[in-house]
């Protein structure tokens, strides 16, 4: 291999000589120029081997000069940047650039994996349904991992990625996909139109195919026409043109997701900038400038290292000014091809051959064949000599049997022009099949989207100018915008004819898919097989399926497969297209939502307060709640928590519930709302009490539960569960607007406006006189358990006491607008001082609850009734409410339901876990002996042993009973008692002393 | 997919919560367990035009009745979801 851009001309091209870059390929040092991608700077140091294939590992070069690339794959940038199958061909060449060569071992030159060519039979088509099926256990161990080693891409970077991305919304008239003719002239009736136009361009520079194969346009050459243009839209305010930037997918409503490459053309993105955006552009309207694609034509030998594309080669050629072989044949079959014989001319390159499948060759390409001393042969190529170094001759069936070689170290190949339908054929569309030109074209477009120039079929310059001009127009008319859209930019059109030409038959491999290594012959052996339709060629051969998409493999895969199936192309059909166009990285999807700003987090009002005391805290949904408050000399979590349950049976400590779901039920009808959604009443609550209440869903089984208090005749305030707050807001909205609405009550969600801690404990009352005005009665007369009023604290700042109790113990809640939920608690800790006031955690909340026999969320579990918690005597028969008639089921009231009830280890010293399944004794553990299970386990500091609640079938018939509690999972079983849900103070006395 | 909201304007679709079926009718209290049944229990799935119910819980929280193709996401209608207590939101 050469160095020093020995295959550089000396003049032309688009690229910067005075800015040369310096990049590293598989540890060689080369050199390109500003305005290279990485595929045009590697052309140009003579770099023609640039990866192993997928599964055979056969060498492989460059394509393409775009991003429809099957095979110049490779690892960009080192360690935690390492991006694996990056697409050489859109690379931008920045100054110390790193890459890679992928699927090789140990080196490009010399893989051993390449004896997978050997073994090719057994990769055939299906190869991943038929190889490897028995036995079973082989798999695993043995195939799979021969199978990873060698095949595959590139290796992801394995550590975490350091950069930065970014999802951002822009809303305007039209957005534009690519800035070729078509896009540029759309842009320009846009834009002058007065509409806000997106112009999406995926390329760096703007102007598409022109930047390859020049052209006069209203009699400038194209590049200078190109500048004018972007000189006009730069100076309209509202266009904005963003280059690096793919449009990838059309989504409902005027939606296009588009992934903008910010800073991949930099080693590393500057300070405080992301490296790729991610956009949601809502549009009005969208023109699909997209060009078309080049599509190669099957043939043996046809991956080898010097077979490229004809325009690809005009594109390295003239807009990188880099020679790809000295002595060049053309493969074509149709006019357009020809182009590439006079940019190899011009660039003074010699002409090996064309090789023109068509029947007719016209005068003029006979007469500068004849004038530069080339030959111009009628067949088609049927073989390539050569190997990792590239190619040395190819062989010629010639129309009329007879045969041919030509020697040559470049073969540029075209086989005509796909219009890139991806972005027009989202939403299940099916592209049409034209017969004059071979190809699959836009039959309309999701709702909002048209397709003008190339994508759309029109290949001369002139029909792209027009078509893309007058769809900017009428996008932009469309969306109201109807200033003057000036003159029409003015070209002519070249002639296009073409002979379709599919497969060449030949000895060796011939590929459709070169990314995924899918031959002629496993497309025909599919066919064979039975898989006739191309949803199952597709799945079965994987033609198609790898990272490009199959932009240049599938419609060729669809002809051979016609052919031998005996249908037309069209009758073959297409698979569906699916977006994204082009990979967008899970990063770029991700956005900002990673590590700990992956969802939001919600902190209580005495969050900071409690991060100071070195509380542990536990994810609840959004929120951080604190779990345990740890003191040093402190063993394990057990041991604070137990601390913190003693303390507060024995004395006074609080707990911060501001994540309850917290709802003001305002208006004249508000009991009426209430007793509809609850299973008990709430229109007969005296105002200045609380109630606990029940909801049932339609279906009759428990939805939510919680306090609510009667603050006047028209106002209660609601709580709801921690979990299910917003379901909640969201359920009673719907009873009282599409259920209810003849009812007049207002709901307004208030959770982030109060903070809300409970007091608990003996000495409750004590420290509540620190806090609250002295002139409010806190005796058992003046606020009596379950009392619910506002009061004035000292100071005079007003709150809300509620006398309700989880814990058991007499107990106040108290709430005050969140903004003073901090200086609260500070203050209930000087206050609470000599009361040896304690906070609590949602553990100990918890244990206290369990002690209590109260149920939480693992007994509200979805499948429970009122009565399986045993509240069913709560549910009135003198009103309707949502959940009544469902809940009266037969199923639903069965007497053998699996109900709440306490349960011990007979073992004192045992601990009880959650999960473990009740199993009668004597008969043998499974699915017919299962009579519950373990719902809700702690430890109780009053009993001194491990406790818990379960749901049990006809567990209140049969307290006293000692069961096995049967845990496969953890392999133990033990004898356990089932008892009274309520552990301690089963009267009450204490809550209500 | 983008929804006209009456009381907010035109949002997109993280901003609401998807219901299913808008035409059962909660029956009346006496109108026993076979209709309750049905009310609870069957929903058509239509392909092709449904009235849905939708939630906007990132905007307005009104209840709203959306006439939507599920063949092709288009939403011909949108509508507060029922006429007495969905005017009150936003009034
Ligand atoms: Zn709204």
């Amino acid at each position: 291999m050469r160095g020093n851009q020995a295959n550089r001309l000396t003049n032309g091209g688009l690229i910067d000589r005075s800015a040369p870059l310096n990049f590293r390929f598989d540890g060689k040092t080369f050199s390109g120029f500003k305005g290279d991608t990485l595929a045009s700077a590697l052309v140009a140091n003579g770099v023609k081997l640039v990866g192993r294939s997928f599964k055979y590992h056969r060498p492989r070069g460059i394509l393409t000069a775009g991003s429809e690339e099957p095979n110049a794959l490779v690892e960009l940038r080192s360690g935690a940047r390492r991006e694996p199958n990056t697409k050489a061909t859109t690379a931008e060449l920045y100054e110390g650039l790193e890459a890679a060569s992928q699927n090789r071992w140990p080196s490009l030159n010399f893989d051993v994996m390449a004896v997978n060519q050997l073994f090719a039979p057994i990769f055939v088509a299906g190869f991943y349904y038929k190889t490897f099926m028995w036995p079973a256990k082989f798999w695993e161990s043995i195939y799979e991992p021969a199978i990873r080693r060698a095949a595959g891409l590139g290796r992801a970077a394995q550590v975490p990625d350091p950069d930065h991305y970014d999802k951002a919304w822009a809303h305007c008239d039209v957005v534009i996909a690519g800035s070729g003719p078509a896009g540029l002239a759309a842009a320009l009736a846009a834009g002058r139109s007065g509409a806000r136009v997106i112009l999406c361009e995926e390329d760096f520079v703007l102007g598409g195919r022109l930047l390859a194969d020049g052209g006069t346009i209203d009699g400038l050459p194209a590049t200078e026409w190109v500048a004018r243009a972007l000189a006009e839209l730069t100076a309209m305010p509202d266009v904005r043109i963003m280059t690096r930037t793919t449009l990838f997918g059309v989504y409902d409503g005027g939606t296009y997701g588009a992934i903008e490459r910010v800073n991949d053309h930099l080693p590393v993105p500057p300070e405080h900038q992301v490296r790729q955006r991610l956009w949601r552009i809502v549009a009005k309207r969208c023109v699909v400038a997209a060009g078309a694609i080049e599509r190669p034509i099957v043939f043996a030998g046809n991956d080898t290292p010097g077979v490229m594309m004809a325009s690809a080669m005009r594109s390295y050629i003239n807009r990188y000014a880099a020679t790809p072989a000295r002595r060049v044949a053309l493969f074509t079959n149709n006019e357009d091809g020809w182009r590439t014989v006079e940019t190899a001319l011009g660039a003074g390159l010699q002409i090996a051959a064309v090789i023109d499948a068509r029947a007719e060759v016209s005068p003029a390409h006979r007469s500068l064949a004849s004038k530069n001393g080339f030959t111009v042969l009628n067949g088609s190529v049927n073989g390539v000599d050569g190997g990792k170094n590239g190619m040395r001759k190819i062989s010629v069936s010639l129309t009329g049997g007879a045969r041919a070689e030509v020697e040559a170290d470049g073969l540029a190949v075209s086989g005509g022009w796909n219009p890139a339908v991806g972005l027009t054929s989202y939403h299940r569309g099916r592209p049409k099949w034209r017969d004059d030109i071979a190809a699959f074209v836009p039959d309309g477009a999701p709702p909002g989207v048209a397709a003008a120039g190339a994508a759309n079929a029109a290949f001369g310059l002139g029909a792209c100018l027009r078509e893309g001009f007058e769809a900017g127009a009428a996008a932009a008319r469309d969306a109201g915008r109807s200033g003057s859209t000036g003159l029409m930019p003015v070209a002519d059109d070249e002639a296009f004819s073409l002979t379709p030409l599919w497969h060449v038959t030949g000895e060796g491999k011939a590929f459709v898919d070169q990314q995924h290594d899918v031959t002629a012959s496993d497309v025909e052996l599919a066919q064979r097989e039975g898989f006739q339709s191309v949803e199952h060629l597709k799945r079965y051969t994987t033609l198609g399926m790898a990272t490009d998409q199959g932009k240049t493999s599938n419609v060729a895969g669809l002809a051979i497969m016609a052919a031998v199936s005996g249908k037309s192309i069209p009758e073959t059909g297409t698979t569906i297209y699916r977006p994204p166009y082009v990979p967008v990285a899970i990063g770029a999807f991700a956005g900002r939502h990673r590590d700990e700003n992956f969802h939001a987090t919600r902190l209580t009002p005495s969050h900071h307060w409690a991060a100071e005391q070195g509380a542990v805290f536990v994810d609840t949904g959004l929120w951080k709640r604190a779990q345990w408050y740890p003191r040093a000399g402190e063993k394990d979590w057990l041991e604070s928590v137990t601390r913190e349950v003693k303390a507060v049976r024995g004395g006074v400590g609080f707990c911060d519930v501001s994540t309850l779901g917290k709802i003001d039920v305002h208006g004249p009808d508000a009991g009426a709302f209430l007793d509809r959604v609850y299973i008990n009443a709430f229109s007969s609550l005296a105002v200045g009490k609380a109630r606990y209440g029940l909801m049932l869903r339609e279906d009759g089984i428990v939805y939510d539960d919680g306090t609510t208090s009667r603050l006047a005749e028209d106002h209660y305030f609601l709580t709801t569960t921690t979990a299910k707050a917003g379901l909640v807001m969201q359920h009673l909205e719907f009873c009282r607007q599409v259920l209810f609405p003849d009812l007049d009550v207002q709901l307004t969600s208030v959770s982030d406006q109060w903070a809300q801690f409970s007091i608990a404990g003996p000495k409750t009352r004590d420290l509540l006189r620190e806090i609250v005005d002295p002139a409010e009665d806190l005796s058992n007369e003046g606020f009596p358990f379950m009392g619910a009023r506002e009061v004035k604290l000292r100071g005079g700042m007003k709150a809300r006491l509620f006398r309700i109790s989880f814990s058991g113990e007499m107990a106040f809640e108290i709430s005050v607008p969140a903004r003073y939920g901090e200086a609260l608690v500070r203050n209930l800790m000087i206050a609470g001082k000599p009361f040896g006031v304690t906070p609590y955690g949602t553990e100990a909340l918890g244990v206290m609850r369990i002690e209590k026999g109260h149920v939480a969320g693992p007994e509200l579990n979805g499948t429970t009734t009122a009565a399986d918690l045993g509240l069913g005597k709560m549910m009135s028969t003198k009103k309707d409410f949502i959940g009544r008639v469902m809940a009266g089921r037969e199923a639903l009231v069965a007497p053998n339901r699996q109900v709440v009830v306490g349960i011990k280890p007979t073992d004192k010293a045992r601990r009880l876990r959650s999960g473990a399944h009740i199993i009668p004794k004597g008969e043998t553990p499974g699915p017919d002996n299962d009579r519950g299970y373990v719902t809700s386990v702690c430890f109780s500091p009053v009993l001194d042993q491990w406790i818990g609640l379960g749901l049990v079938e006809r567990g209140r018939e049969r307290i006293g009973e000692i069961v096995r509690a049967h845990d496969p999972l953890r392999g133990e079983d033990y004898d356990v008692e089932l008892c009274n849900s309520v552990f301690y103070d089963p009267d009450g006395g204490r809550q209500r002393g | 997919m983008r929804i006209t909201c009456p009381f907010c304007g035109e949002r997109e679709l993280g901003e609401f919560t998807y219901l299913g079926d808008a035409k059962p009718q909660r029956p009346a209290a006496d109108a026993g367990e076979d209709a309750v049944y049905d009310y609870v229990y069957l929903r058509d799935n239509i392909a092709g035009l449904m009235s849905e119910h939708w939630y906007h819980g990132g905007g307005c929280r009104a209840w709203l009745k959306v006439t939507r193709n599920t063949l092709t996401h288009e939403i011909s209608a949108v509508e507060p979801a029922a006429g007495a207590g969905a005017a009150k939101v936003g009034a």
